[in-house]
């Protein structure tokens, strides 16, 4: 399964950023084989919208689950209608991040978490 | 003549000169009108208490997308440039919120699968003071960001712009609002206040009115307060100070129990008749020129 965490520097081992919409970078991880690669999130400057440009980039990319810090309501939307799990943390580096995705400890958000920046 | 009000910044006192400003020159008979442009926190009716008995509510046509007939092609995803459509999964979503209303989605879908339906964004409010001014306000509805269609729906309202004298109280800032709220005045009236805080937002205001190219002049409001940093600046820069109201304990209690200026101090009422003189004297230099 591929999944996506935020990141502010496209480090694995780094602090995530809590950031979704705007974040500077996604870590894109396949759960099954463990490799991992960064993509700059082409929705960082966005004017508007960052959020659902962002989920259609997770998409594209073939994402089925998304950890960030919080979700705004129209990013929330897309990834719902994407299709895409959304999970959320308080701390922690995608390395870890996904350790804790795949013992089932993070915690999974059926609303958005966070207000819509624009 | 349209005198617009502005400020860089909220709570200049903005609204108190433009409140006494209409209300002095309606008492000298004449026929004004004040349009408060400021829909995210209007509050000129506070002060010249019209009697509001027209509304209207002000829409967007924003897409409506039929599930049915949609091929998820992305076509509609890709004109907007407002990213207000998204196709994800063979399914189009519409942001409300971030819609400008262009139309260009409906237009390029080729299976005609978008419709426009109305998404209102607020509400205009008119009717008469009792001295006769012809009052008009927008109100954005809350959670909505689309300020500017409300703003210049408010400014072709009814017979609004007919009056002799027209007073726009603009939003405080320097956005696109405030922009729009300026545009066709013919001439700016920049409220501030004598310190570093309100010539740095002068300084943008103003910089908002050149560029708009419209003649502009400056009341100092609460002089005495600060430092001679703004009269120094509006001589440098050949901008006239209209006028300059002292801060008086009187004058801050009577505006925080809903007076008006004129109500507070009637010996303002001639000051604001003479501004109306300066401004329409500065504007006859500037045609004459
Ligand atoms: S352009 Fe029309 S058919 Fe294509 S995705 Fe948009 S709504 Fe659907
Ligand atoms: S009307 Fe214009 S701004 Fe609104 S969704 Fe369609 S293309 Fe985007």
């Amino acid at each position: 399964m591929i999944i996506a965490v935020s990141s502010t520097d496209g480090k694995f081992n780094t602090e995530f950023s809590p950031r979704f919409g705007r974040c500077n970078f996604f870590i894109i991880m396949d759960t099954d084989s463990g490799e991992w690669e960064s993509k700059p999130n082409p929705a960082a400057d966005a004017r508007g919208g960052a959020g659902p440009q962002a989920v259609q980039f997770l998409s594209d990319a073939g994402v089925k689950a998304s950890i960030t810090g919080r979700y705004g309501p129209n990013a929330f939307t897309t990834l719902k209608t994407a299709g895409i799990r959304a999970y959320i943390a308080d701390a922690g580096t995608p390395e870890e991040l996904l350790d804790r995705f795949k013992a089932g400890t993070l915690e999974e958000v059926n609303a958005a978490t966070g207000r819509e920046m624009h | 003549m349209k005198i617009a009000i502005a400020s860089g910044k909220g709570g200049t006192g903005k609204t108190t000169i433009a409140t006494a400003f209409a209300q002095a020159l309606s008492k000298e008979r004449k026929s004004v009108s004040l349009l408060d442009c400021d829909v995210e926190g209007p509050n000129s009716h506070i002060f010249i208490q019209p009697e509001l008995d027209q509304f209207e509510d002000v829409n967007m046509l924003i897409p409506s997308v039929d599930a049915e007939a949609c091929t998820g092609c992305g076509k509609c995803a890709e004109v907007c440039q407002f990213h207000a459509i998204v196709v994800i999964g063979g399914q189009t979503l519409v942001f409300p919120e971030m819609c400008h209303g262009c139309g260009s989605c409906t237009l390029i879908c080729p299976e005609k699968a978008i419709t426009e339906i109305p998404n209102r964004l607020g509400i205009l409010e008119g009717g008469l003071s009792q001295e006769g001014i012809r009052f008009g306000h927008g109100i954005l509805d809350i959670g909505e960001p689309m300020a500017v269609p409300v703003i210049s729906k408010l400014k072709k309202w009814r017979d609004l712009m007919d009056a002799e004298v027209v007073l726009i109280d603009s939003p405080p800032g320097a956005s696109c609002p405030v922009v729009e709220s300026l545009r066709g005045a013919d001439y700016i009236i920049l409220v501030t206040e004598p310190t570093p805080f309100g010539l740095h937002d002068l300084r943008q205001a103003y910089k908002v009115t050149q560029e708009l190219e419209i003649p502009a002049g400056v009341i100092i409001n609460r002089a005495g307060i600060g430092d001679t940093g703004v009269e120094q600046y509006c001589e440098e820069m050949g901008l006239q100070i209209l006028m300059q109201i002292p801060l008086e304990r009187e004058i801050g209690h009577g505006i925080a129990q809903g007076k008006s200026l004129l109500d507070i101090k009637p010996e303002y009422e001639n000051r604001f008749l003479q501004l109306h003189l300066q401004i329409t004297e500065a504007l006859s230099i500037v045609d004459r020129s």
